[in-house]
């Protein structure tokens, strides 16, 4: 649309005379040239990753095929690779980190979207979510260590366990406190978009707070609120390095929560250096696989979230 | 019997409330608790020796993180000069087209460069440019950030310049400008404050990010200012020495870590500062 209208312009333009006519649409032609590359690079970039992500995994795809998921055996030496441990310990970390953050960010969103709108607390604790946003991934590794790390610690030799102190239960923690403010910021904005007219109703036949957020916030927010899960998933599933500083680096089946394991992030972090041949290429294999699965929550989470601000701005006019 | 059950029903919303408020409050303990223990024991280190010295081996004493602060800052530079032209001019194209299949592309492609994992980013880095030039170098560092970088601003600049009011741009083409001195002189310094906001917010994500660096910039114990040579990092440097058995470097990576929340911290606050401050109005 806007592009027909800003060509009418350029053609009139030019028809009027211009001392150099020429050079303008040639600079114009140029400029449109640019913006239009400079996109589509970001296409190129895309599938120039995805593209060399295949290839250079080719020769452990050739060698393990489906077989790679199941395996669950890791081991340089013989050369045998099955990222099944990794699956596992990504998938335990990940689920366990988001069922400790559900409770706490969906209370920031309703905090922040229901009770308290506006005003002095609330504007303190969005800039608290922010900047808990903000820490750098290794810092919450390195806190981790030093406080996390030694409370588990205590714990696992209340009941008996043997105290590696780092593992699975470490990391989901760490993991929880880091993904809080992808779904409660998501979470707040969907809170507070929920229509005026249906609480009030809800309140003039008598409910309570409670039974209207309970009633009518959570439902109609819902899907919001799973948009913001998925993000926070996505997050959890590709975060790196707090992770690897705390999960124990272990390539064996975890057995329990507070067995040490590793997640596909971080057994690439810790052994992507020194790898070469089909160890590279099988760690190569992992992050495809890494990449797949955090395209799929990323690209489900943004669809519910546009399939949403595409009905509310249908609701407003 | 009413009575009761109205009771309860108000005891019941006394008590949600309460809960809500708890685990809201209970969420900010961690971070009290970060930003405490980077402070103590952050500035029990940090005097001007610790700023400006080069990391010294284990056993002697004294040593710093000056070459990881200018690794940093030259990790930052050579990121933004490869991403913020690419990203803006991007973010025009996707404000200037808002259908058809190349933007829709493009959007799709931002959605999942923004959530690929930065360690798959770092590998592609890696066989990208540390393989072929058989050396790790400060410059798939900056590449791999600049990755990590593109999608913010280019996400930034569309939403900023989607904003700016369209009889601004008809006015402009109404006296005759050509369409790309409307789109540089008109459009784009309008929604400068945005798109400065989204640089810094996404130099603040890409001043911490440790795993694109693992096997690309990789780290150097002394100064390097050679962009194809490996260089050392902050966050790097807190890895390195948090990995360590050492006590005292734990403490130097609390020194180091110290200087990383307050950089990116400034960053975060410079950038609210310029969306606020410098917003033109409409």
């Amino acid at each position: 649309m806007s592009g027909t209208v800003s060509n009418t312009f350029q053609d009139d333009m030019d028809t009027q005379g211009k001392s150099i006519p020429g050079s303008t649409d040639r600079s114009e032609k140029r400029f449109r040239f640019i913006l239009a590359l400079s996109g589509s690079l970001i296409v190129l970039l895309l599938l120039a990753i995805l593209v060399t992500l295949l290839v250079t995994a080719l020769p452990s795809i050739k060698e393990f095929g489906l077989f790679f998921f199941i395996g669950k055996v890791w081991d340089a030496t013989t050369e045998t690779f099955g990222a099944l441990p990794f699956l596992v310990g990504t998938l335990f970390t990940s689920f366990l980190a988001l069922l400790i953050s559900i409770p706490f960010s969906l209370a920031i969103s309703i905090f922040l979207g229901e009770y308290f709108k506006e005003g002095a607390i609330s504007g303190f604790l969005r800039s608290a979510v922010e900047i808990l946003a903000g820490i750098p991934s290794v810092i919450y590794g390195l806190w981790g260590l030093f406080l996390l790390m030694p409370a588990v610690r205590f714990i696992e030799m209340k009941i008996g366990v043997a105290p590696h102190g780092v593992g699975i239960l470490t990391s989901s923690l760490i993991l929880s406190i880091m993904i809080i403010p992808f779904s409660a910021s998501l979470g707040r904005e969907v809170i507070t978009l929920v229509p005026g007219d249906l609480k009030e109703a809800a309140y003039s036949l008598g409910a309570t707070r409670f039974e209207v957020i309970k009633n009518i916030v959570i439902p109609y927010a819902r899907s919001g609120l799973t948009a913001g899960i998925l993000l926070a998933l996505g997050r959890a599933i590709g975060e790196t390095m707090a992770v690897t500083m705390l999960i124990g680096n272990s390539n064996f089946l975890p057995t329990s929560i507070f067995s040490p394991a590793n997640t596909m992030a971080s057994v690439i972090a810790n052994e992507f250096a020194e790898a070469t041949g089909v160890t590279a290429a099988s760690l190569i294999y992992i992050a495809l696989v890494l990449f797949f699965v955090t395209m799929i929550v990323n690209i489900a989470g943004t669809y519910i979230i546009h399939k949403l601000s595409i009905e509310s701005s249908k609701e407003v006019s | 019997m009413t009575g009761n059950h109205v009771k309860r029903r108000l005891a019941e919303d006394i008590f949600f409330k309460g809960i809500v408020c708890l685990f809201a409050f209970i969420s900010l303990l961690p971070l009290f608790l970060i930003l405490y223990y980077i402070t103590r024991n952050g500035i029990a280190v940090i005097d001007w020796n610790f700023l400006s010295s080069l990391p010294r081996p284990i056993g002697e004493a004294g040593g710093g993180v000056f070459n990881a602060i200018v690794g940093t800052l030259m990790l930052i530079i050579l990121s933004g000069v490869i991403s913020i032209p690419c990203g803006i001019a991007a973010g025009i194209y996707l404000s200037e087209n808002k259908a058809g299949k190349l933007a829709s592309g493009i959007r799709l492609s931002v959605v999942v460069l923004q959530g690929t994992p930065s360690i798959v980013i770092g590998i592609i880095a890696y066989i990208w440019i540390v393989a072929p030039l058989k050396t790790f170098s400060a410059l798939s560092g900056g590449i791999a950030l600049s990755i990590m970088m593109l999608p913010v601003i280019v996400k930034t600049t569309e939403e900023t310049l989607k904003l700016i009011p369209y009889h601004l741009k008809e006015a402009s083409l109404a006296l005759g400008v050509p369409y790309y001195r409307t789109i540089l002189k008109v459009i784009l310094p309008s929604g400068i404050s945005g798109i400065l906001t989204g640089i810094l917010l996404s130099v603040a994500r890409i001043t911490g990010e440790t795993a694109p660096l693992l096997f690309t910039a990789f780290g150097n114990q002394f100064m390097n200012t050679n962009i194809f040579k490996p260089i050392d990092s902050l966050p790097y440097r807190i890895f390195y020495y948090a990995m360590s058995p050492y006590p005292e470097w734990h403490s130097f990576a609390w020194g180091a870590s110290f200087i990383l929340v307050v950089l990116t911290l400034a960053l975060n606050l410079i950038a609210r500062g310029i969306s606020v401050k410098w917003k033109t109005r409409f």
